[in-house]
């Protein structure tokens, strides 16, 4: 009766093959490319929101700065791709041949060191994982040593988006500034930009958020899951159980930030360019409002959340482009008014009782859904 | 050396220890020692002192001076959850649990082992955990419960439960602060019967104001007037104190 909890039960499990099922077949032999590529890019995203799940849902950590973990993963591919796209004889024009255009524009004349590395593979993929968990451990650390939580926490991570994102804008030279860092062309000599280059890279994205799922399901099943459950209801009490709170919470952070460094490396690859406008403010919160409209304890549904938000996204602000932000917000605040589980609460307590007919809920770890936390 | 070989066989001493919030000495020049298996009772009027007095040696508050020495280790310099790990466990007045956990899982966070980060990612919850599990949940009238989320126990239930989290730490020294607090006649019977079953092979360290109950238990009692130990002795000597009448237990 009480083993180790499996790693999903069947609810959990047939979840996970419905959205195989949706990503791997449904989506790719229904769409057209271009729609496939926009596919793509809302599931870049979602790497996102999985993290905040762990973070926010189940840690009760809040962090309103996830665009910078985005934008470190994401500008570390496009140094990668736009160094390969800056050989010699790609811009032989420039004054300074064989470093990236927008330096030449800025009167740089040889390669900043933070840049060379960059030239591997093998470290840009290293450094896409290692950048952000480090980054995320001298924050964590700093913050959660000292008790800085809640919404300190969240203001603390919202101000990081937002220097961050003065800092890629005002070091034009070295980040590509405002524009970012744009056409990029191949990976390996390998043609991103062809869609048949889109196709393949979608199915390896796809691969890709399969592992963060599987990943974070591990960590949510583990007994550390059940910490960070217990270290949102009753910080003090898991203090004076012998553990040290401020790890744990570092760990959640440091979890979130690489998935969605992952994101932002693969969201480059996808998209073909990088900017600040991916890091700031509000890119962060509207990646919260992703988590909190999918439900901030459902790993599944975050991407169904990010998946559909965007969705929207794209065809309202096609026709009503000034309404959209508005309509946004009222989302937002709808589903923290409304339904504070999102889209996954709504599932449990709505759908699922009435397609098993047995009108009881179908995922006991969802019990944990029933009550708020307080962030 | 007489005094060495004394400090040396006490489980805690605490010395000289202050603290002040904002100029008000809550705890002042506070001194005493507490006997390896020893249960020992902290009384003393509103505002004595007693609770900080436990938040001070578990690490909730930290002391402006003095020393709390736990089997030689100074604690007023270790974090909270090393002072747990050197063997202290505390019940805090309010039942502390975890609601949205099942009483197994409230059970099972405390039991210790894995409690670094990378050792609860990889805890392994076999049959040496079960069985303890199982075996406390017994003790703290909860067996029948273990997979029901704890939100939905009763409060006297909830106090169970934060108590056999203690235990299944098996601290050396066990502070409880009020722990019959907010029962039912019923329940407060069964609460000193199971502290009584397991105050055995450890240091007790009791605030309370059910005299009653507090004669029941205690080895030692300890009287706390505005931070300062007023008296200390048996429970039949500290009743008869004329200065502890005046206090607390009136006329």
């Amino acid at each position: 009766m009480f083993d180790n909890p499996r790693f999903a039960n069947r609810s959990e499990l047939l979840g996970i093959a419905v959205l195989a099922l949706l990503l791997l077949a449904i989506l790719p032999l229904t769409l057209d490319v271009f729609r496939l590529n926009l596919v793509a890019k809302y599931l870049t995203y979602s790497f996102v929101a999985i993290g905040l799940v762990l973070c926010w849902g189940c840690g009760g950590v809040l962090s309103l700065g996830q665009g910078v973990f985005f934008g470190l993963g994401g500008y570390c591919m496009a140094m990668f791709l736009k160094l390969e796209a800056s050989s010699a004889a790609n811009t032989k024009i420039q004054s300074t041949p064989g470093i990236p255009d927008f330096m030449d524009w800025n009167q740089i004349t040889a390669l900043p060191f933070l840049w060379q590395p960059f030239h591997s593979l093998t470290f840009t993929i290293v450094a896409i994982l290692v950048v952000p968990a480090i980054f995320a451990l001298i924050v964590g650390a700093a913050m959660f040593k000292r008790r800085v939580g809640g919404v300190y926490f969240a203001i603390i991570t919202q101000a990081i988006a937002a220097i961050l994102t003065i800092l890629i804008v005002g070091q034009q030279g070295y980040t590509g500034g405002i524009n970012g860092i744009t056409d990029l062309r191949t990976l390996k000599g390998w043609d991103i930009r062809t869609d048949h280059a889109k196709f393949v890279l979608y199915f390896v994205e796809v691969a890709c958020l399969f592992a963060c799922i599987f990943a974070a399901q591990f960590i949510r099943r583990s007994k550390l899951g059940r910490i960070l459950v217990a270290m949102r209801d009753k910080e003090d009490r898991v203090r004076f159980s012998g553990y040290s709170v401020a790890n744990f919470k570092t760990f959640a952070f440091c979890a979130a930030a690489v998935f969605a460094a992952v994101g932002g490396a693969l969201f480059t690859l996808e998209v073909g360019f990088m900017s600040p406008s991916f890091v700031g403010i509000v890119p962060s919160i509207e990646m919260v409002i992703y988590t909190a409209v999918g439900g901030r304890l459902s790993i599944l549904g975050a991407v169904y959340g990010t998946l559909l938000v965007n969705a929207a996204k794209t065809s309202f602000s096609e026709s009503f482009p000034q309404l959209w932000l508005l309509g946004l917000g009222a989302l937002f605040i709808a589903v923290v008014l409304a339904f504070p589980n999102g889209l996954a609460g709504i599932w449990r307590d709505h759908v699922q009782p009435r397609l098993s007919g047995s009108g009881k809920p179908g995922k006991p770890w969802e019990a944990i859904a029933d009550k708020t936390p307080a962030e | 050396m007489q005094i060495g070989h004394l400090q040396k066989d006490f489980l805690l001493s605490v010395e000289g220890l202050t603290v002040s919030f904002d100029g008000f000495k809550a705890v002042n020049n506070l001194s005493f020692y507490v006997d390896e298996d020893e249960i020992r009772v902290i009384i003393g009027p509103n505002g004595a002192g007693k609770t900080t007095v436990l938040d001070l040696i578990c690490g909730k508050t930290k002391a402006s001076s003095g020393s709390i020495q736990f089997r030689g280790k100074e604690l007023t310099k270790l974090k909270e959850n090393q002072i747990v790990q050197a063997g202290i466990g505390r019940k805090f007045q309010t039942p502390s649990i975890y609601d949205d956990l099942t009483v197994f899982e409230n059970l099972e966070i405390s039991y210790p082992r894995g409690r670094s980060v990378f050792g609860a990612l990889t805890f392994n919850r076999d049959k040496a955990v079960r069985e303890r599990v199982e075996e406390v949940a017994e003790m703290v009238f909860l067996a029948d419960r273990l997979a029901m989320t704890a939100d939905l126990l009763s409060h006297g239930q909830k106090q169970w439960l934060e108590i056999g989290m203690l235990l299944i730490q098996d601290p050396d020294l066990l502070m409880l602060d009020e722990p019959v607090a907010g029962m039912s006649v019923s329940e407060r019977v069964k609460t000193a019967e199971l502290l009584n079953r397991i105050i055995k092979g450890r240091s007790v360290l009791v605030i309370e104001h059910d005299m009653k109950f507090v004669e029941d238990i205690a080895h030692k009692v300890t009287v706390l007037h505005q931070g300062q130990v007023l008296a200390e002795g048996s429970m039949n000597a500290v009743k008869t104190n004329p200065k502890v009448i005046e206090v607390y237990l009136g006329h």
